[in-house]
C-alpha cells in the first residue's frame, strides 16, 4: 500500500510536467489547429535562459523565471510571425513541416552554442524530503504540483473571463467570422503563442530545477508526451490537458511500477490509440458534427 | 488498351538507359563508392516517399508512422538475409519483410483508420513506436545492440528494380479506379462515401499498399548499411519521409522523387558543413516551406507541365 | 510562375550537383600535391556531433583535438602536420557508413577515428575493410561484431582502445561478490544503450557464477529524467547492491533519485560513470558507496595523469571525462603508429598500429592484442561524498 501511495505521488509529479507543457500545446492547438513541434524546444530554450539568469546574472528563483517567461513570450511570438503567419492560408502539413524545421533549427543553434553536454541547474530552490505516512515527498515535487495547478487556473481565467480571451475562443471557433466581428485575428493568435510560449518557458525552469539536467534534445520526448496528453484530454480543453497530462503521469509510473518498465512508452501510447478509437474528440474534447 | 503503346515503350526505353548509363558508370568508376551511397540512399528515399504519398497525398491519411512499417521490412529481410546468405535470401527477406509490414498496416489500419487528421497521425506515430519498442526488447533483434554484419546483397541493379517497380505500380494503382476512389477520399471523405464509396475499405488498401512498399525499402536498408538497431526507425525517420513527401508536392509522383534526389544532393552537399550542417538544413526547410507551401510540384507531375504547356499554346 | 520556380529548382539541383563533383575533384588534386609533398596527414573523425549521442561524440573529438593540437604546435609527425577532417554522422549508423566512405574515398585519409558507439563504429567496419584503410575506436565496447567478425576472423583494419564489455562487466561482478560480500543484486540498465546491454550480460553471468542472485532486472532508455518508479519498486526488495551499467547523465539521476528515496545500498557501474558531470547531477551527498570501474584514476601520481588533467582543465575549463581521456590517447595513439609506420600508406599505419607495443597513455599503457584489442589493467575507483577515495588496480586477463 505504502509503494502504491508512492508510485502515485511519483506518478503526480511526473504528470504535473507533462501537463505544464500541455497547457500551451492545447492553447495553440486550439486556436491554429498546428502540431506546434517547436513548442517542447520553447520549453528547452526556457530551461536554458532560467539557467543563464540563475548562474551569470546571479538572480534568484523569481525573478529568473519572470524574465524566462517573458523571453519565451517573445521567441514564440518571433516563431509565430516569422515562421507560421505566412502559411496562414497554406495546407496544415505545410505548417507542421515549418513547425518541424522551427523545433530542429532550435535544437541544433542550441547545441551550436552550448554542445550537447548535459548541465546541472544551479540549486536555488531547496530539495528537502520529507516523510508522510512512509511516503517521500520531496518539495520540489510539491512546488511543481502547485506550479501546475496555479498555472491552469491563471489559464481557465484568461481564457474565459478576459476579453483576449474571449477573443481566442472566437478565432478558435471560426477564424473569418471572429475577423468579421471586429477581432484583429493576427495578435490573438500572436498573444495565444506569447502565453503558452512564456508556459513553456516556466515549466523548462522548473523541469531544470527538479530534475537538475538539461540539454539540447531534453525537448522531444516531453514535446511529444505533452501532445499526446492534450490529444488525450481532449484538444484546446484547459482542464483536459491537466488531466491528460496526469493520467499518463500516472499510467507510465504504474506500467513501470508494475509491469515492464520497457513497455512504458508502448502502454502509453496503445492507451491512447484505445482512447481515441473510443472517443476521437479525446475525455473532455467537444465533439463537432461535420457537415458537408 | 494495349500494353505496347509508344508512350510505354518510351518510359521503358528511358528505364533501361538510365540503368545501363548508371550501372556503366559505376564499373568505370566514375560514380564512386561514396556517389553510390548517395544513389543508394535516393533510391530508397524515393520508394519511402512515393509509398507514403500514396498514403498521405493521395489518399489525404495524415501518417507519422512510415518508420515503423520500414522497420519491420529492415528487420525481417536482416534476420532472414543472416540466416541465408545468398542473393535468394535476400530476396526472401525483402519479400517476407514487406509482406509483415502489409499484415501489420492492415492489422493496425482497420481500427486506426476511422480517425482523422492530427488524431490519426498521432495514432500512426504512436504505433510506430510501439513498433520499435516490440524490437527494442525482442530476442531475435539484439535489443538497442541491433544487427551487425548482415551482408550487403542491395546493388544498383536491386536498387533500380524495386524503385521503378514501386513507381510503376503505384503509379498505375492511383490511375486505376481503385486510386480514384483514395484521391476521391482526400478531397471530401464524406462526399465520396454518398457516391458508394466504401471509404474504409480503400484508406485501408491505401494504407497496406504504402506498408508493403516502405517494407521493402526497410529491407533494402538494412541489407545496403550493414547495420540496423531500434532507434534508427524513431519518429524523427518518419519525420524525414514526410518533409520528402511535402518538400515534393502531396499527391506528385514526381514530385517525391524529384524532392528525394534533392534532399540527397543536399545532405551530401551539406556534409561538408560539418558545425552548422543541421542548422542549415533546418533553415532551408523553413524557407522552402515559407516561400513554397505547396512543395516543388504542387499535386502536377512533370507530364502535366508539358501538357499544361501544349493547351496554352492551343489557346493562344 | 510555378514552371519558372520548377526551373530554378532543378538548377540549383544540378549546380548543387555540379560543384559537388566539382568540389570533390578539386580536393583530389589537392591531395595529389599534399602526397608528392608529404608535409601533411589527413586523418578522419568520423563522429556524433549532433543527435542522440552527440555529447560523446563531442567529448571524444576535445580529446582528439586537444592531442593533435599539441603534436602538431611540437612539429607535427616527423614534419608532417596532422590535418584531422572532422565529420558528423548525426548518430545515425547509415550516416556514418556514408561518412567514412566519403573520407575514405573522397578525402584520402591515413586512417579514421570513431565513431564513438559500437553500433555506428560497426556500420563503418565493413567500408574500412574494403578500401584497406584503418579504423580505430576509443568507445566501441561490445562484445561480438567489432575487432572480431562471427566467424572468428580478425578484422585486419579494425582497432579499439577500451575493453570490450566482457573484462569490465566480470570485473564488476566480482568485485560485488569478493570485495563487498554482495548476495543479492539489482540491475538497474540503459536499454537504448548496446554497451549498457553488454555489461549486463557480463555481469549477470559472472554474478549468478559466484552464487549470487539478481533480484530484479530493471531498465530506462537514455534522456530518461525520472526513474521515481523503478527505484519505488525496487526499494521493495531485499538486495545488496545495485549494478547500474550506462551512462553518467542517467546514472547521476538514478543515483540522487534513488538516494533521495532512501536507498542506501552500494551502487555498481562501469566507465560511463567517470565524467565531473556525474559528481553535478547526484550532488556530493549522493554519492558515496558508489564504485565503477575505469581506465585511470585521478588519483594516480602518474605525472602523465596528472598533466593531462591540468592540461585539459586549462583548455576547455573543466575536468576531463573518459571520453575527453581516450579521445586523447587516441590522437596520441594514431600519430605515433603513422611515426612507427614512417610512412603514411594506410597499410603500413594498419601494421604499425597492430604491432604495438607498451604504448604509454593516460588511460594506461598497452600493448595491442591479436585480436586488436587493448592488453591493458582496469580500475575500479570507489567515491566518497563525491570524490574518488580509494582505487583498486584490476591486471589484464
Amino acid at each position: 500500500m505504502e509503494q502504491f501511495l508512492q508510485q502515485v505521488v511519483n506518478g503526480i509529479s511526473l504528470g504535473s510536467i507533462y501537463a505544464l507543457i500541455a497547457l500551451g500545446y492545447t492553447m495553440v492547438y486550439g486556436i491554429i489547429n498546428l502540431i506546434n513541434f517547436a513548442h517542447g524546444d520553447v520549453y528547452m530554450i526556457g530551461a536554458y535562459i532560467g539557467f543563464a539568469a540563475i548562474t551569470y546574472a546571479k538572480l534568484g528563483f523569481f525573478p529568473a523565471l519572470v524574465i524566462t517567461m517573458i523571453l519565451c513570450a517573445i521567441l514564440g511570438v518571433v516563431i509565430e510571425r516569422v515562421a507560421y503567419k505566412p502559411l496562414r492560408n497554406s495546407t496544415r502539413i505545410a505548417v507542421l513541416i515549418t513547425a518541424i524545421g522551427v523545433s530542429l533549427l532550435l535544437e541544433y543553434v542550441m547545441m551550436f552554442f552550448v554542445g550537447a553536454e548535459v548541465r546541472s541547474y544551479p540549486k536555488v530552490l531547496s530539495g528537502e524530503v520529507f516523510h508522510l505516512v512512509g511516503v517521500v515527498i520531496n518539495i520540489q515535487q510539491i512546488y511543481i504540483v502547485v506550479t501546475a495547478i496555479a498555472l491552469m487556473i491563471l489559464l481557465q481565467f484568461i481564457v474565459h473571463k478576459t476579453k483576449i480571451g474571449k477573443a481566442m475562443r472566437a478565432v478558435s471557433v471560426d477564424q473569418d467570422a471572429a475577423q468579421l466581428m471586429g477581432i484583429k485575428v493576427d495578435s490573438t493568435i500572436s498573444y495565444t503563442f506569447a502565453i503558452g510560449s512564456a508556459f513553456a518557458g516556466a515549466a523548462g525552469v522548473l523541469v531544470g530545477i527538479y530534475y537538475n539536467s538539461i540539454d539540447p534534445l531534453m525537448g522531444i520526448m516531453p514535446g511529444l508526451k505533452a501532445f499526446i496528453a492534450a490529444v488525450f484530454g481532449g484538444i484546446g480543453s484547459i482542464p483536459g490537458a491537466m488531466i491528460g497530462g496526469l493520467s499518463i503521469g500516472i499510467m507510465e509510473t504504474l506500467v513501470s511500477g508494475y509491469g515492464n518498465s520497457m513497455y512504458r512508452d508502448a502502454a502509453v501510447f496503445a492507451f491512447l490509440i484505445i482512447i481515441l478509437i473510443l472517443k476521437p474528440t479525446g475525455l473532455l474534447g467537444k465533439n463537432t458534427r461535420e457537415k458537408v | 488498351m494495349k500494353a505496347l503503346t509508344k508512350k510505354n515503350l518510351l518510359i521503358l526505353g528511358a528505364i533501361l538507359l538510365t540503368f545501363t548509363v548508371v550501372q556503366g558508370l559505376i564499373s568505370v568508376g566514375i560514380i564512386n563508392k561514396f556517389y553510390e551511397i548517395t544513389i543508394a540512399m535516393i533510391c530508397i528515399n524515393i520508394i519511402l516517399a512515393v509509398s507514403l504519398n500514396l498514403v498521405t497525398g493521395f489518399t489525404g491519411q495524415f501518417s507519422l508512422g512510415h518508420a515503423g512499417f520500414m522497420s519491420i521490412g529492415a528487420y525481417f529481410g536482416a534476420v532472414i538475409n543472416l540466416q541465408m546468405e545468398s542473393t535468394g535470401g535476400f530476396l526472401l527477406g525483402i519479400f517476407a519483410g514487406a509482406l509483415a509490414a502489409t499484415l501489420v498496416g492492415i492489422l493496425i489500419g482497420i481500427p486506426t483508420l476511422r480517425l482523422k487528421g492530427d488524431y490519426l497521425a498521432i495514432a500512426t506515430l504512436g504505433m510506430a513506436e510501439i513498433i520499435r519498442v516490440v524490437f527494442l526488447n525482442l530476442d531475435i533483434t539484439n535489443g538497442a545492440a541491433g544487427l551487425s554484419g548482415i551482408p550487403r546483397y542491395t546493388n544498383w541493379l536491386w536498387l533500380c528494380f524495386f524503385t521503378v517497380a514501386t513507381v510503376l505500380l503505384i503509379n498505375n494503382f492511383i490511375k486505376s479506379s481503385y486510386g480514384r476512389a483514395c484521391i476521391s477520399i482526400r478531397e471530401d471523405e464524406i462526399a465520396a462515401e454518398s457516391m458508394g464509396i466504401n471509404t474504409t475499405k480503400y484508406k485501408v488498401m491505401a494504407f497496406a499498399i504504402g506498408a508493403f512498399f516502405a517494407g521493402i525499402a526497410g529491407a533494402l536498408h538494412s541489407s545496403y548499411f550493414y547495420f540496423i538497431r531500434p532507434d534508427i526507425f524513431g519518429f524523427l525517420k518518419s519525420i524525414d519521409i514526410l518533409i520528402i513527401v511535402v518538400l515534393g508536392g502531396m499527391g506528385s509522383i514526381t514530385g517525391s522523387i524529384l524532392a528525394a534526389i534533392l534532399l540527397a544532393v543536399l545532405t551530401t552537399y551539406l556534409q561538408a558543413f560539418t558545425a552548422v550542417r543541421m542548422i542549415i538544413y533546418a533553415l532551408l526547410l523553413v524557407v522552402i516551406m515559407i516561400f513554397r507551401p505547396q512543395g516543388i510540384m504542387g499535386t502536377k507531375e512533370i507530364s502535366d507541365l508539358f501538357k499544361s504547356k501544349k493547351k496554352d499554346e492551343r489557346i493562344g | 510562375m510555378k514552371k519558372i520556380l520548377v526551373l530554378l529548382f532543378t538548377l540549383v539541383c544540378v549546380v548543387g550537383l555540379v560543384t559537388g563533383c566539382g568540389g570533390g575533384a578539386a580536393n583530389e588534386n589537392e591531395n595529389d600535391n599534399g602526397d608528392v609533398a608529404a608535409t601533411e596527414v589527413k586523418i578522419g573523425i568520423n563522429y556524433e556531433l549532433t543527435g542522440n549521442v552527440a555529447s560523446y561524440g563531442e567529448s571524444s573529438v576535445k580529446g582528439i583535438m586537444m592531442a593533435f593540437d599539441e603534436i602538431n604546435a611540437a612539429g607535427g609527425i616527423d614534419g608532417m602536420k596532422i590535418v584531422p577532417i572532422k565529420v558528423d554522422n548525426k548518430s545515425d549508423p547509415a550516416e556514418a557508413t556514408s561518412l567514412a566512405t566519403r573520407l575514405m574515398t573522397q578525402e584520402d585519409v591515413v586512417a579514421c577515428l570513431g565513431p564513438a558507439t559500437s553500433g555506428n563504429y560497426m556500420a563503418t567496419i565493413p567500408v574500412a575493410m574494403g578500401n584497406e584503410i584503418p579504423i580505430i575506436s576509443a568507445s566501441a565496447t561490445a562484445d561480438e561484431g567489432v575487432t572480431v567478425d562471427k566467424k572468428g576472423n580478425v578484422n585486419e583494419y579494425v582497432f579499439r582502445l577500451c575493453y570490450n564489455d566482457t573484462f569490465q562487466g566480470v570485473t564488476m561482478a566480482n568485485f560485488a561478490a569478493n570485495n563487498l560480500s554482495a548476495k543479492n543484486a539489482v540491475i538497474i540498465q540503459d536499454k537504448s544503450s548496446d554497451y549498457a546491454e553488454g555489461l549486463a550480460k557480463n555481469f549477470i553471468s559472472t554474478f549468478e557464477g559466484t552464487g549470487g542472485t539478481i533480484v530484479v532486472q530493471e531498465g530506462y532508455v537514455a534522456k530518461d529524467k525520472d526513474f521515481n518508479a523503478i527505484l519505488t519498486k525496487i526499494k521493495g526488495e531485499e538486495f545488496d547492491v545495485i549494478f547500474l551499467p550506462g551512462y553518467y547523465q542517467e546514472a547521476g539521476l538514478v543515483i540522487k533519485q534513488a538516494r533521495d528515496l532512501g536507498i542506501t545500498a552500494p551502487v555498481l557501474g562501469a566507465d560511463g560513470f567517470d565524467s565531473p558531470v556525474l559528481l553535478e547531477l547526484a550532488g556530493a551527498d549522493a554519492l558515496n558507496d558508489v564504485y565503477f570501474s575505469n581506465h585511470y584514476s585521478s588519483l594516480d601520481k602518474d605525472p602523465k595523469v596528472q598533466d593531462f588533467i591540468a592540461a585539459y582543465t586549462e583548455k576547455y575549463g573543466v575536468e576531463p571525462n573518459a571520453f575527453n581521456a581516450l579521445g586523447y590517447d587516441l590522437g596520441n595513439y594514431i600519430a605515433d603508429a603513422i611515426k612507427r609506420a614512417g610512412s603514411t600508406d594506410p597499410i603500413a599505419v594498419k601494421d604499425a598500429l597492430a604491432g604495438t607495443e607498451n604504448f604509454v597513455g593516460v588511460t594506461g599503457s598497452f600493448s595491442m592484442g591479436a585480436d586488436h584489442n587493448p592488453v591493458k589493467s582496469i580500475v575500479v575507483i570507489g567515491l566518497k561524498d563525491g570524490v574518488q577515495s580509494t582505487s583498486v588496480k584490476v591486471g589484464p586477463k
